[in-house]
């Protein structure tokens, strides 16, 4: 047990120099870490709570998702149903209905209903290798067919619609240029969104709450306002709301359902100001196919006004002077820079496929932060001193040597976490002093036998090393035990908690490490060497 | 050098005693705690109740609390919750979880910072936190689970390693630890949000640490002592072990109570607990869990292997299993 060879000093020595290595470019400023090279540039990342920052949970509306799932089905229906040879091709539906979570529609000639349920099938075929579809297709009353979304169908589409909204957020995100924020999904319906050194999360909340989805519609010019103040518009037109302070005086447009061009068309958007007024506006770019519907339709509806529509509420319905050819526009409204800036983004990182909404927050302040960590700091350099001074006063040398162990164990924890690329919060300050604390105890078993079996009249040689062997078996079963508790907080815990679990689990491992191998090691070494007959513990 | 003892070489105190006045004591206290968790219930925080909390700094000297509460009443989001944390010229301020859909919070929290810069313009919001009511619900659930598994998945690996006995008096001292700590909250009104989950489970963990320590030299005393009444083969293992228990737990307290009036006011709820859980972790080490096992009746047959009963030898064979790692 005392006999230590060569190599065993060796590596454990190398892992020790390890982790001071690699725990140092945590406490550089970031300047100097720069300078170093690659493999050295990981370091502990500190929590929101301690950095400052904002965290904001978004949850996807997922019942808006379904609408607009519907919708979309919808639109491919009616594409499918016009077939793709022409009017000879065409199946003629009607009464086509999206209410009750499915579609509904009515196959005028009956002797096409089975292959207007063939078209569908070859439309629904699920995306994934499952096999399983995601759409069930019936037919009711021999005369309508019914299409519901099957559970699979559903769970895929949320999947997609979450990677997407994920990819479109890190896009906004990233477009404020803050640095290093992190966004990840959570769980099947949530992004979290956390940005260290933001202090006003309003800006960001902007940015990642709009879905953005644009669309330019025509106005109906034939529905009468009267009727439509009553709820009442032509076939194949809708009312649309006017967004908040728009539409001076006026509360609705009615539009036609039909898109005339949509956010999906454009290229390029980016705030600038209105020649005429000098009011902030966002100016956008068409692609090709754009540019040539918004000409074409333009050029067909000069005198006519149409609306450009940003989340399902008018901005703004223009009227249509000359045809616009060059494919670029102006959206206006009463934006200010900030806002005219932000739907700017928005619109070039593409729309949100479903509607996000911010279900917690946390925003700290950097200056309450750093006034944490300063305290949080001081206190861990007290404590860590107190007990290292209690354990010299009671265990003279072996005291000495589980202080040096205890100091290699912070490096080491740093180094891992760093590894890892792990973030220390608050809790995970608590969680270091309790793996000190655990550190400190293992060492504490191991003396106290030590001592005992010293007590019993043992020799030296032997008391040792029956003080670890004996001391380790507790120390086993006692860090088994926090690792279980460690490993379910990590599972079943969220935030706090997780992060104080982390660092439970790095502590533990390398406390066992330090406490009981590291502090074997040197007093082997000093057994060894010295071969003294009486020891003071 | 002499080298300082904090237990004194060969104290022999008969602690089982005083088991049966410690057993009612526990009792009574855990008895307590609940009662006061049922009346004077706990203060939960955002994090498990919804709605929006904000920290206020005042530059300047800190207006009564009264005076903030009516300030707080006047923005319309109902009765606020008042902090002080510690000497600081700072306050937490809370308001309840609005009506309305899961954005509500959200929007209320904004309403609050504006509320509060309008009414004490020289005050600075220090950090906002908004947690709408279905994420609450969701906190509390998993806060609540984990807990749980951890005390359960803890005592399983004690029964396993050790005997059912021992499962049952880990599991029954955890128990305990977690009423009182509860208690502690209920008492203090300290603020019981998912830091405090986390000192609780650090509890749990503590707890387990020590009685495993103890639980272990009973194991290694029933082998050796096999003749041994079980109450004074109890009292030599806590005896044994008491200089461990004590200079774990002083080192711990020291630890504990410097983070507690240096740290940062923002986890002084969380040190508090911790330090109380280890505070009457060191007394159920010694006067709470050995003696459950008294009346769980664990004696020296409990660890006679079952293929070598009647050999003399148990203590060997035993020794193989028993995974000593290093």
């Amino acid at each position: 047990m005392l006999d230590f060879p060569r190599w065993k000093t060796i590596g454990i020595s190398i892992i020790l120099l390890l982790g001071i290595l690699f725990s140092i470019p945590s406490f550089l400023p970031e300047k100097t870490r720069d300078s170093l090279p690659s493999v050295l540039q990981a370091k502990v990342n500190l929590g929101l709570d301690l950095a400052g920052g904002s965290h904001l949970l978004l949850e996807a509306d997922i019942a808006d998702l379904r609408k607009t799932q519907l919708a979309n089905m919808e639109k491919t229906v009616r594409a499918a149903m016009r077939g793709e040879s022409g009017p000879d091709d065409d199946i003629a539906i009607g009464e086509l209905s999206t209410t009750g979570g499915k579609i509904s529609f009515l196959v005028r000639d009956l002797a096409k209903l089975d292959e207007a349920r063939e078209r569908l099938f070859s439309e629904t075929r699920g995306a994934q290798l499952t096999g399983q579809r995601d759409w069930n297709i019936t037919v009711v009353d021999s005369t309508r067919i019914e299409m519901t979304p099957t559970g699979a169908g559903q769970a895929q589409a949320v999947a997609n619609a979450m990677d997407t909204a994920r990819d479109i957020i890190d896009k906004r995100v990233n477009a404020l240029g803050t640095r290093e924020p992190t966004i990840i999904r959570e769980g099947d319906d949530r992004v979290v969104v956390q940005v260290p050194g933001l202090q006003d999360p309003a800006a960001l909340k902007e940015l990642i709450g709009k879905t953005a989805r644009l669309e330019f519609r025509m106005v109906d010019a034939n529905a009468d306002p009267a009727e439509a103040a009553a709820g009442r518009v032509p076939v194949g037109s809708e009312i649309v709301p006017y967004a908040e302070g728009e539409g001076s005086g006026a509360a609705f447009e009615v539009l036609r359902r039909q898109v005339m061009i949509s956010g999906e068309q454009l290229i390029d958007a980016k705030q600038s100001y209105d020649p005429q007024n000098n009011q902030p506006v966002v100016s956008i770019r068409f692609d090709s196919g754009g540019s040539n519907t918004f000409a074409k339709v333009t050029a067909q509806s000069v005198g006519k006004r149409f609306a450009m529509v940003l989340d399902g509420k008018v901005l703004s319905a223009p009227s249509i002077n000359e045809p616009i050819l060059g494919g670029s526009a102006q959206i206006s409204g009463s934006f200010s820079v900030a806002s005219a800036n932000a739907l700017a983004i928005s619109l070039r990182s593409g729309a949100l496929p479903v509607k996000m909404t911010v279900v917690e927050e946390r925003t700290v302040t950097p200056e309450l932060g750093a006034d944490s960590i300063r305290k949080g700091a001081i206190a861990g350099i007290i404590a860590t001193v107190s007990v290292l001074v209690l354990m010299i006063v009671v265990y003279g040398r072996f005291g000495v040597y589980a202080c040096i162990a205890l100091i290699f164990n912070v490096f080491l924890i740093i180094a891992i976490m760093a590894g890892f690329n792990a973030t220390l919060t608050l809790p995970g300050i608590a969680g270091f002093v309790l793996t000190i604390g655990a550190a400190v105890d293992a060492n504490v078993l191991i003396n106290e036998r030590i001592r005992e079996e010293l007590k019993r009249g043992r020799k030296v040689f032997q008391a040792v090393e029956l003080g670890y062997s004996e001391a380790s078996r507790a120390i086993f079963d006692a860090n088994v035990t926090n690792v279980i508790a460690a490993s379910l907080m990590f599972w079943f815990g969220s935030g706090p908690i997780k992060g104080f679990a982390v660092v439970l689990t790095i502590g533990i491992v390398t406390s066992v490490f330090t406490a009981v191998t590291v502090t074997r090691m040197f007093v082997a070494h000093w057994l060894r060497t010295k071969r003294p007959t009486t020891i003071n513990i | 050098m002499r080298l300082l003892k904090l237990v004194p070489d060969d104290t022999n105190i008969d602690f089982l005693r005083w088991r049966k006045l410690a057993s009612a004591m526990s009792i009574i206290l855990v008895i307590i705690s609940i009662a006061l968790v049922a009346v004077k219930g706990l203060n939960l925080g955002i994090d498990f109740v919804g709605g929006q909390s904000v920290r206020v700094e005042f530059t300047q000297a800190m207006p009564p609390i009264d005076e903030i509460r009516e300030k707080v009443g006047d923005i319309g989001l109902g009765e606020a919750t008042i902090q002080q944390f510690g000497s600081d010229k700072a306050v937490s301020i809370r308001t309840a979880l609005p009506d309305g859909d899961k954005a509500a919070a959200e929007r209320a929290g904004q309403q609050l910072v504006a509320g509060i810069q309008k009414a004490f313009p020289t005050a600075k919001a220090g950090s906002v936190e908004t947690v709408s009511g279905k994420v609450s619900e969701e906190l509390l659930r998993t806060g609540a689970i984990s807990l749980a598994l951890a005390m359960l998945g803890i005592s399983i690996y004690i029964w396993i390693r050790f005997e059912w006995q021992f499962g049952v008096g880990a599991l029954g001292r955890l128990f305990h630890e977690v009423a009182l700590t509860f208690g502690f909250f209920a008492v203090t009104q300290i603020q019981f949000d998912l830091n405090s989950v986390a000192a609780l489970l650090t509890i749990v963990g503590y707890s387990l640490n020590d009685t495993i320590v103890v639980y272990d030299r009973i194991r290694e005393n029933l082998k050796k002592y096999r003749k041994m009444d079980i109450v004074p083969l109890l009292n030599l293992s806590i005896n044994e072990t008491l200089s461990r228990t004590v200079m774990t737990s002083v080192a711990m307290l020291l630890a504990l109570g410097v983070l507690l009036i240096f740290g940062p006011d923002v986890i002084f709820g969380f040190t508090a607990a911790i330090l109380l859980g280890v505070f009457v972790g060191t007394y159920s080490s010694i006067l709470m869990s050995t003696p459950i096992l008294v009346w769980l009746k664990v004696g020296p047959h409990s660890f006679v292997p079952r293929t070598t009963a009647g050999m003399d030898g148990g203590e060997r064979v035993e020794r193989k299993d028993d995974g000593a790692v290093v």
